[in-house]
């Protein structure tokens, strides 16, 4: 049985199309990204796998669970980690605190557990340091950062992460793919929206490629990267009008 | 980077963390003199000071309420009222059937608790605004059909039954007692709450309610909870005020002035913070007790205030002293030890 599931997913805003019948599946420990022009439908997808917004038709499924009438915070609980694109910090928290609050609510723990899941995700993520710090004092990168601790701090089983690269130094984006290169050893599912594609190609090994809500292509990064689909979506003109569906 | 790097953790991953900045021991210490003091307060000072000490304390209680809704829980209510109002016609309801109006304070509790539960469906369809104006569609309903029940008076109301054997001073006395404990109970058990796994929801729900849910909070449910022990302790300042004036009429235990006290002194004082509400308490009573001979003066003074504070100091003056002097005298927080300073 797939860890995820996406069957059919479809969602518009009015007359724009976010997801036209997305269908994929992930297993335990797949490493997938995602690119696509902006505006492609890609953070719309996370959001309808985490809760944030509902599809107008198909189905999600984590393991034998029907997500549909699942609330975000549930899907929390059940495994499905995500950050989001512009950080979110709890800011009058501390850092700390930040990683707490997903240890004990969507990770379930308490006490002493929760303290030490807490902080080993921060800590992994380089923001041991600043624990003590309140969380709206920190700079773009650390809040970046912060995201990422945060949805660790969960002991999330699928881990969606959006643009996380974005904004950071190389040797940044080297510590970060090897933390995320590490979370598959451990089993933990990525799906990883980002535009910094050097990131993605060191950490995936399968790539998505997202345009006017529909998966335009699918399979190993490089044969996406090359594909005549991706091409088109990046250069647009005439093939774009062949490979999209009206 | 992927092996711990802040020497907090122990060699088995467990860490340290403390729940105060401070020793607890003088917060203890503190709080058993301030214990004492107040609850000795109607043999030290005169009757009139009392009852000035019992209408500071139903504030307390209101204000305390009401900041956990809108400080915490992002609920701006400007109804809240309707519970006062609820708590003092339960206590009006009870005495009248023959209970001494001093135990019908946690029963007045319950009842608005268990009225309020039900009226969380109705407002939580309702978000921002349109959930501030629906709270005061229902204070507004209750104290209409409140006015057509004859046996509680009616729209011109009626006075507390049971009290009549007590002499004035003795009621004054008892109130305070009763609206003393009542604060008590109502900080303390806010202070226990905020230190709970539920306080740290609420904190994020009041920072990031979209972070939060996909934190894993379940913020429906916590905001519900906070809604239902908000009602309750304003139930309860419903039933202490009504027994220390001694009279009930809707269009006073319901009056919007209530909703009106508690935003201005938690915002004046500090929303978000245990401390904000009771120190906005404070300074409202003395410019109160200052300027009330200044007629609509006193009026446009407050208000002046109220739009200095959201300008030059949102986070209220509590909240600037805080920021300012990292101390809390209510600590809430969690911090961890052996933290190294970050380079």
């Amino acid at each position: 049985m797939p860890l995820l599931q996406l069957e059919g997913i479809s969602k518009k805003f009015g007359q724009v199309v976010v997801g036209e019948e997305i269908t994929f599946q992930l297993e335990q420990g797949d490493s997938v990204g995602i690119v696509g022009p902006n505006g492609a439908g890609k953070t719309s997808l996370f959001a309808m796998i985490s809760g944030d917004i509902r599809p107008d038709s198909g189905d999600i499924f984590f393991e034998d669970m029907n997500l549909a009438h699942m609330t975000p915070s549930s899907r929390a609980r059940a495994g499905i980690g995500r950050t989001y694109q512009v950080p979110r910090p709890f800011e009058h928290m501390t850092v700390f605190e930040n990683a707490l609050l997903a240890a004990q609510q969507g990770g379930r723990l308490r006490g002493k557990k929760s303290y030490a899941q807490a902080f080993a995700a921060l800590d992994r993520t380089g923001l041991g340091e600043y624990a003590n710090r309140p969380a709206g004092s920190l700079m773009l990168l650390h809040r970046k950062r912060l995201e990422l601790a945060r949805s660790l701090a969960m002991g999330p089983r699928v881990l969606l992460l959006d643009e996380i690269a974005g904004g950071l130094t190389d040797l940044e984006v080297n510590e970060l793919t090897t933390i995320i290169r590490q979370l598959r050893t451990e089993g933990i599912a990525v799906v990883w929206i980002e535009h910094v594609v050097r990131a993605l190609l060191s950490t995936v090994d399968r790539l998505l490629c997202l345009a006017a809500g529909v998966i335009v292509a699918d399979g190993a990064p490089q044969e996406v990267l090359a594909s005549e689909a991706v091409r088109a979506v990046y250069l647009g003109g005439k093939i774009i009008n062949e490979v999209l569906p009206q | 980077m992927n092996q711990p790097t802040s020497g907090a953790a122990n060699q088995d991953g467990s860490i340290s963390v403390r729940r105060s900045t401070h020793s607890p021991i003088f917060t203890l210490v503190g709080a058993f003199v301030l214990v004492a003091l107040l609850t000795a307060a109607p043999w030290i000072f005169s009757a009139q000071f009392a009852t000035t000490l019992t209408n500071f304390f139903i504030l307390v209680i209101m204000a305390t309420m009401w900041n956990l809704l809108a400080g915490y829980a992002g609920m701006v209510s400007i109804g809240q009222q309707a519970f006062v109002g609820l708590g003092a016609y339960a206590t009006l309801y009870l005495a009248l059937k023959g209970m001494d109006p001093f135990v019908t304070i946690p029963l007045a509790a319950v009842v608005c608790a268990a009225i309020s539960y039900p009226v969380t469906y109705l407002l939580f369809r309702l978000r921002g605004g349109y959930f501030s104006i629906a709270t005061w569609v229902v204070a507004d309903t209750a104290m209409l059909i409140i006015g057509t029940i004859a046996v509680l008076g009616g729209g011109t109301g009626r006075s507390m039954p049971g009290l009549q054997n007590l002499s004035p001073s003795q009621t004054a006395h008892d109130s305070y007692l009763a609206t003393w404990f009542v604060a008590l109970i109502v900080v303390a058990g806010t202070y226990y709450l905020l230190r709970s796994r539920l306080g740290l929801v609420l904190a994020s729900i009041r920072d990031n309610e979209v972070a939060a849910r996909s934190s894993g909070a379940n913020v429906r449910s916590a905001r519900r909870l906070v809604f239902v022990i908000a009602a309750a302790g304003c139930g309860a300042a419903g039933a202490v005020l009504v027994i220390s004036q001694p009279f009930v009429q809707p269009s006073s235990v319901f009056n919007l002035q209530w909703a009106a006290e508690m935003l201005f002194v938690s915002m004046i004082g500090g929303l978000g913070t245990i401390e904000g509400p009771i120190i906005g308490s404070a300074i409202y009573f003395v410019l109160q007790q200052t300027l009330q001979q200044q007629g609509a003066w006193y009026l446009i003074i407050f208000g002046s205030i109220a739009v200095v504070v959201a300008l030059w100091q949102p986070r209220g003056l509590w909240g600037a002293f805080r920021d300012r002097f990292h101390t809390e005298l209510l600590p809430v927080g969690h911090w961890v030890d052996n933290i190294k300073s970050p380079e």
